[in-house]
């Protein structure tokens, strides 16, 4: 079926090179926020990060200044929201998977995690979407810590998938030995979510 | 309803199919927001507060996708989507502009799993909307009007000036014939003489005098600019209000207008 044409409809913007873009994005300068509920304010002298078996056992943790003390890595990347938004250019700092499974020093559960959230936020990702430096906790932004509204004061940084993802306030991930859906995964979004397969959905 | 639950009320899986959507009538509702009546074949249904992919494509080829919360109840046949005019957009000028009856585009949902209420999950109901961020409450009031109007209900709604609220004459007559429903209005910048409603931004005070105490046990639905949600379920929550019964809907930037 050919596409149906919107009479009247032109593109307005000839100003973003088309293969910047994921399909069905648009590119936009501001940066949006995604949350379903209110804004969690944890101080970061409370704030703990673990690593879970997959019984839900503990079997890391580090406190805010471990985490701090860890090898840090920046980055600029382009950020794809699944409501449409894609903001380029991001610059953000943080310990990457493999920096935190380093230091960790075990090998890993499972081939899946299931990241979990102040607020009760959960997703899940496979370890390959994280390890080989594609997934890291953030905790600085442009340059400034992180801002609650923003995940603050530390978030998960996936952006080679839906910014779902990268959920914000993350304090830990749960090994799985299988994947198995989180939060909006169980709301009927993508198990995966690459925005480049425009796997927004579930069964896209 | 834990996420879980909302899953497993939703229509089971496959690809969400783009639908063609039809406009049989427009509404000028303010200056700047107009609704689309759509005829959608074989709309699955949806739920209070859900919303919808739409794409538009140009004769050239060139597709743009947005999403947009549905207003109209799942009780109605026709969708009926709400759309604000941001003039420097691509989508939005069309679709509260130049698009008129017998024009079509491609849909598809709905979407969102979480940001819904049914009459059958019950309340009391605490609605707290800023600007167009009404429109999926919307959706919910008039589920409510087609349910029996049963749930006790409470909407407060912050909006620029009188000329910029939408569904004013619609929800006056929904809360004039109801006793279970009420209605506050704050304006955020310009108000009548002789206004009677709240004259400032949506604040701890205002929650506490027109919003459901903590006591009630309300479920709480908040949508609105970033700014707005982000200081009304602040308040909320410092009133009290158990974080896991604040659901909110957040679009645009984090920081500018409300």
């Amino acid at each position: 079926m050919s596409p149906m044409i919107s009479r009247g409809f032109r593109r307005k913007h000839s100003d973003v090179g088309s293969g910047a873009v994921p399909p069905g994005q648009y590119v936009t300068g501001d940066f949006p926020v995604l949350s379903a509920g209110p804004t969690p304010r944890t101080s970061t002298a409370t704030w703990s990060f673990t690593l879970q078996d997959l019984d839900g056992k503990e079997f890391f943790r580090w406190e805010w200044s471990d985490l701090l003390a860890l090898p840090a890595s920046q980055i600029t990347v382009d950020i794809h929201c699944v409501t449409k938004w894609t903001k380029l250019g991001t610059r953000w700092k943080g310990v990457s998977f493999d920096a935190l499974i380093a230091a960790a020093g075990q090998p890993l559960p499972g081939s899946h995690v299931m990241a979990y959230c102040d607020g009760g936020y959960t997703t899940n990702l496979a370890v390959a979407d994280l390890e080989g430096g594609k997934g890291m906790i953030a905790y600085e932004y442009d340059g400034s810590p992180l801002a609650p509204e923003h995940g603050g004061p530390a978030r998960l940084l996936v952006p080679h998938l839906y910014f779902w993802k990268s959920a914000k306030w993350v304090r830990g991930l749960r090994f799985m030995a299988a994947d198995a859906p989180g939060f909006w995964e169980a709301l009927g979004y993508h198990r995966r979510g690459d925005p480049w397969k425009e796997q927004r959905y579930d069964g896209d | 309803m834990t996420a879980t639950e909302a899953a497993a009320a939703l229509p089971s899986t496959g690809r969400i199919a783009w639908r063609e959507a039809e406009i049989v009538e427009v509404i000028d509702e303010t200056p700047s927001a107009r609704s689309l009546v759509l005829r959608v074949p074989e709309w699955p249904g949806h739920l209070a507060g859900q919303h919808v992919d739409v794409r538009l494509t140009a004769e050239d080829g060139y597709q743009a996708q947005r999403s947009y919360s549905i207003a109209s109840a799942p009780e109605r046949r026709e969708l009926m989507l709400t759309v604000e005019r941001i003039d420097e957009g691509e989508v939005s000028p069309y679709l509260a502009g130049e698009a008129r009856p017998g024009d079509r585009f491609e849909l598809r949902g709905p979407i969102g799993g979480y940001f819904t209420w049914t009459a059958a999950s019950g309340g009391p109901l605490q609605l707290v909307a800023g600007g167009s961020g009404i429109v999926p409450l919307m959706a919910m009031l008039r589920h409510r009007a087609h349910a029996g109007r049963a749930v006790p209900a409470r909407l407060l709604v912050s909006s620029r000036n009188i000329s910029a609220i939408l569904y004013r004459g619609e929800l006056d007559a929904l809360a004039a014939g109801d006793e279970r429903l009420s209605l506050v209005h704050t304006l955020t910048r310009e108000a009548p003489a002789d206004w009677s409603g709240e004259r400032r931004r949506v604040d701890a005070d205002m929650l506490r005098a027109h919003a459901f105490s903590p006591a009630d046990q309300p479920r709480i639905y908040v949508c609105g600019p970033t700014p707005f949600v982000e200081a009304a379920a602040t308040a909320l929550v410092g009133l009290g209000h158990a974080p896991e019964r604040v659901r909110t809907e957040r679009f645009g930037p984090t920081g500018g207008q409300a």
